[in-house]
């Protein structure tokens, strides 16, 4: 028990013992860390939990705590193409609500949830700040302004069909 | 390191230098072709078409021209923009295939390249920023930077006045006197609560601590607002200048931004004006030989809209969930890691330098008897110039809607504009002349809020809209306590009812009521606020309630559980674009002729009613 304990609080991962060397052991870096934990591996896995939590001193419980509170930190890996719809308000006044349900539709996953092949994640993100370009979503790092219905359909074509 | 002496010899140089950005007439052999990197105009590709110039001018071995990415010019609906300096030649849409034109026409041949010129909303071609509607009624201060200079660039700021103000404080005024020039100008909070700066200073350089702190606060949450986002991409240095300002007037020697991890290119700019302004001895100990301390970390969000509540800000800065503190004690007295401690925004820091150096008076010309200066409003949704504009308080929201933003596009109605986000109310037609400034919006119930401002035009169902609105404070909702967590779900839950058709009498004036327990019992603004929009739509569209709860209809055919799509024969033309854009075949009818709609099929997604025309399709 001590022993796989051990595995997972070493961090098996160099990048983790990186990342909790930039900084200090104090308890008020914990949302730093996070933010880099879920930017390397996309979500933030248990082992980098407990290794955060040995490292700073806070309870798992309420590592688990901050993790839930703010959207940004999953705890689920993503989709290999992870479609956010955005629903800031210039956004959904032009109409992003129609596409995100399109969305839902065509791959039958609600939003925060991830095919079961691991192809396709939905997210219905907040203002992604690219508000002249409304309606806009994302797959991954590309960026899709003045979308419809029909641009995603296009896109989700694109994407299906393309081999892993 | 850099003596005060080098940073004045700086300035004077790069301004001579810097001349052809802002005037005109300059007298130069050089070029400057100025590249929005905004971030809406980097979604466009914009760093793209930065890459493409300098290649191009490098592969041509053209001389004195350079390429310069800045921060947003505001008019992002027309992005990416280029603009050629000095002569001041404004580029609209450009694609990184356009780049070869432009330098071999107009920089190599001096002729504009007239297909890619501006259309004004009325179709007049326009060859300089300034003749754009769009900007013929702005006055710009925070913004006064953004566009002009290169913003991972310190010497340009410098140039402009950069760290003028930090000099004027340190050497030619006590902190007293700073805190009192910020009283007398009358800025108040740009965060949307409107609470007086000076005030919040003094309060802060009253209190009795061994650490005290500075804070800016640019968790920018609300929904289709981005002033505070463009400043930080656009002008980094002027919000650490006016931070260290605020922290020699209250006694602060350390500073956090708090920024939203969601805006990478903010980010990344504002720690690059840190490093930059480490690395000139602008921060650190004893800054110029001064005896003043100061030095700025940056802090990321993690998405969680409660965090731009003060105290909720400072919880999570301490790196704990955002729930808000009960107050007293306000920050000013007990703040982070329970130190005395200064919040502002961005957009209110992004004033102080201009008021310091141009003084009180000069800045409480400007605006009316009770708001002064200029406020940064994100202009978004059914409008025409969608983007960022400043403008003196007392403009009313008519010119804002109209002559800058252009009007509705698609021939459509305005119907009603949303200032103050989730937390505030919207503005109807008969009150488009009400005067922009704190009290005025306040009294129409709605609010300044911290600038997002979304047009509706009449095909957005205001039920709807309130329970767009809902959907987001109950997601945002931290939970701590109950009127807020619980109530707001309700109220979303019967928004939900009235929207699916399950509307009751009576819900209205249940909503109403729960409306208003939740006001007066909930923590802090966020669920103070959050019945605002559903107050607000009840207020002045009370018919369309009674509509979906009464008839079990939605005029503006947004709530789909109450639509039936069809199409009006008198008004259709055939011309078949509806039929080639629905995404389900749903839509049959032969060129020329009257086409139908097979209820069985259709999904009502509503991409025919956008595509048609002649307006043809009726819910």
């Amino acid at each position: 028990m001590e022993n796989t304990k051990c595995q997972g609080c070493n961090g098996q991962d160099p990048k983790m013992q990186e990342i909790l060397n930039t900084y200090k052991q104090e308890k008020d870096n914990l949302i730093q860390i996070l933010n880099e934990v879920q930017e390397y591996y996309g979500y933030v896995p248990e082992k980098a939990q407990v290794a955060i939590s040995e490292y700073l001193s806070i309870p798992m419980a309420e590592i688990y705590g901050v993790i839930t509170f703010y959207s940004r930190f999953t705890l689920k890996p993503k989709g290999k193409y992870h479609i956010a719809v955005c629903l800031g308000t210039a956004c959904f006044v032009k109409g992003s609500e129609k596409i995100l349900d399109r969305a839902k539709e065509r791959l039958g996953i609600d939003v925060g949830e991830t095919t079961k092949d691991g192809k396709f994640s939905l997210e219905a993100t907040r203002c992604v700040g690219a508000c002249g370009l409304a309606p806009v979503f994302t797959v991954n790092d590309e960026v899709y302004g003045k979308a419809t219905v029909k641009t995603m359909d296009e896109i989700l074509d694109k994407y299906m069909e393309s081999e892993n | 390191m850099k003596t005060l002496e080098e940073i004045c010899n700086i300035r004077e140089e790069k301004r001579k230098e810097l001349d052809l950005r802002v005037n005109t007439n300059a007298t130069t052999r050089e070029k400057h072709i100025l590249v929005c990197h905004g971030t809406g105009c980097t979604s466009s590709k914009s760093p793209k078409i930065i890459e493409n110039f300098r290649r191009i001018i490098e592969e041509k071995n053209i001389e004195n021209v350079r390429v310069i990415q800045t921060g947003c010019f505001g008019l992002c609906a027309k992005g990416p923009i280029v603009i050629i300096r000095p002569e001041d030649v404004f580029y609209a849409m450009v694609t990184p295939n356009d780049c070869e034109e432009i330098i071999e026409k107009h920089i190599q041949n001096g002729e504009i390249v007239e297909r890619l010129l501006c259309k004004d909303v009325d179709n007049t071609v326009v060859k300089q920023l300034d003749e754009l509607n769009f900007y013929k009624k702005q006055k710009r201060i925070a913004l006064k930077n953004c566009g002009v200079i290169d913003p991972e660039n310190i010497d340009e700021y410098i140039a402009f006045d950069g760290y003028k103000a930090l000099e004027k404080v340190l050497f030619h005024m006590t902190p007293d006197e700073v805190i009192t020039e910020v009283s007398n100008s009358g800025l108040r909070g740009r965060g949307g609560a409107g609470f007086p700066t000076g005030k919040k200073w003094s309060f802060t350089k009253m209190a009795v601590g061994d650490q005290k702190y500075v804070v800016c606060n640019a968790d920018e949450g609300d929904p289709g607002a981005f002033m505070d986002r463009s400043i930080l991409e656009g002008d980094p240095h002027c919000v650490v200048e006016a931070m260290m300002i605020a922290g020699y007037a209250v006694g602060a020697t350390k500073g956090y931004i708090y920024v939203r991890a969601e805006y990478p290119i903010a980010v990344k700019r504002f720690q690059i004006a840190i490093d930059q302004a480490r690395e000139y001895g602008i921060l650190g100990k004893n800054i110029w030989n001064s005896g003043f301390d100061f030095d700025l970390e940056i802090r990321l969000g993690a998405g969680a809209f409660v965090c731009g509540e003060e105290t909720a800000l400072l919880e999570s800065i301490e790196g704990r969930r955002g729930q808000p503190r009960l107050k007293p004690p306000f920050p000013a007295n007990a703040g982070l890691f329970g130190k005395p401690t200064l919040i502002n925004n961005v957009e209110t820091y992004a004033n102080i330098t201009k008021i310091i150096l141009n003084g009180a008076e000069w800045y409480s010309s400007i605006g009316t008897e009770k708001s002064k200066g200029t406020k940064v409003f994100a202009l978004g949704g059914n409008v025409n110039n969608i983007g960022l504009v400043e403008v003196p308080m007392g403009v009313t929201l008519r010119e804002i809607v109209f002559d800058i933003g252009g009007g509705i596009p698609n021939g459509r109605k305005f119907k009603a504009a949303q200032t103050g986000g989730p937390s505030g109310g919207c503005i109807t037609e008969e009150h488009l002349d009400t005067p922009i400034d704190y009290e005025s919006l306040q009294a129409i119930g709605s609010m300044m809020g911290s600038g997002g401002l979304i047009v509706m035009d009449d095909s957005k169902c205001m039920v709807n809209l309130a329970k767009f609105y809902l959907g987001f404070t109950v997601d945002e909702s931290c939970g701590k306590c109950t009127p807020c967590r619980i109530g707001t779900k309700r109220l979303l839950e019967m928004l939900e009812k009235i929207t699916e058709g399950n509307g009751e009498e009576g819900d209205i004036e249940k909503l109403e009521r729960l409306c208003s327990n939740i006001q007066k019992a909930s923590v802090c603004g966020l669920g103070q606020t959050a019945p605002n929009p559903v107050l607000s739509t009840i207020k002045y569209f009370r018919e369309e309630y009674r509509e979906h709860i009464d008839h079990k209809e939605c005029r503006a055919g947004e709530c789909k559980a109450l639509m039936k799509l069809h199409i009006d024969p008198e008004l259709c033309k055939g011309c078949g674009l509806c039929k080639r854009n629905c995404p389900v075949d749903a839509i049959s009818g032969d060129v020329r002729q009257t086409h139908v709609i097979d209820e069985e099929k259709c999904i009502k997604c509503g991409t025919c009613i956008t595509k048609c025309p002649f307006h043809a399709i009726k819910s």
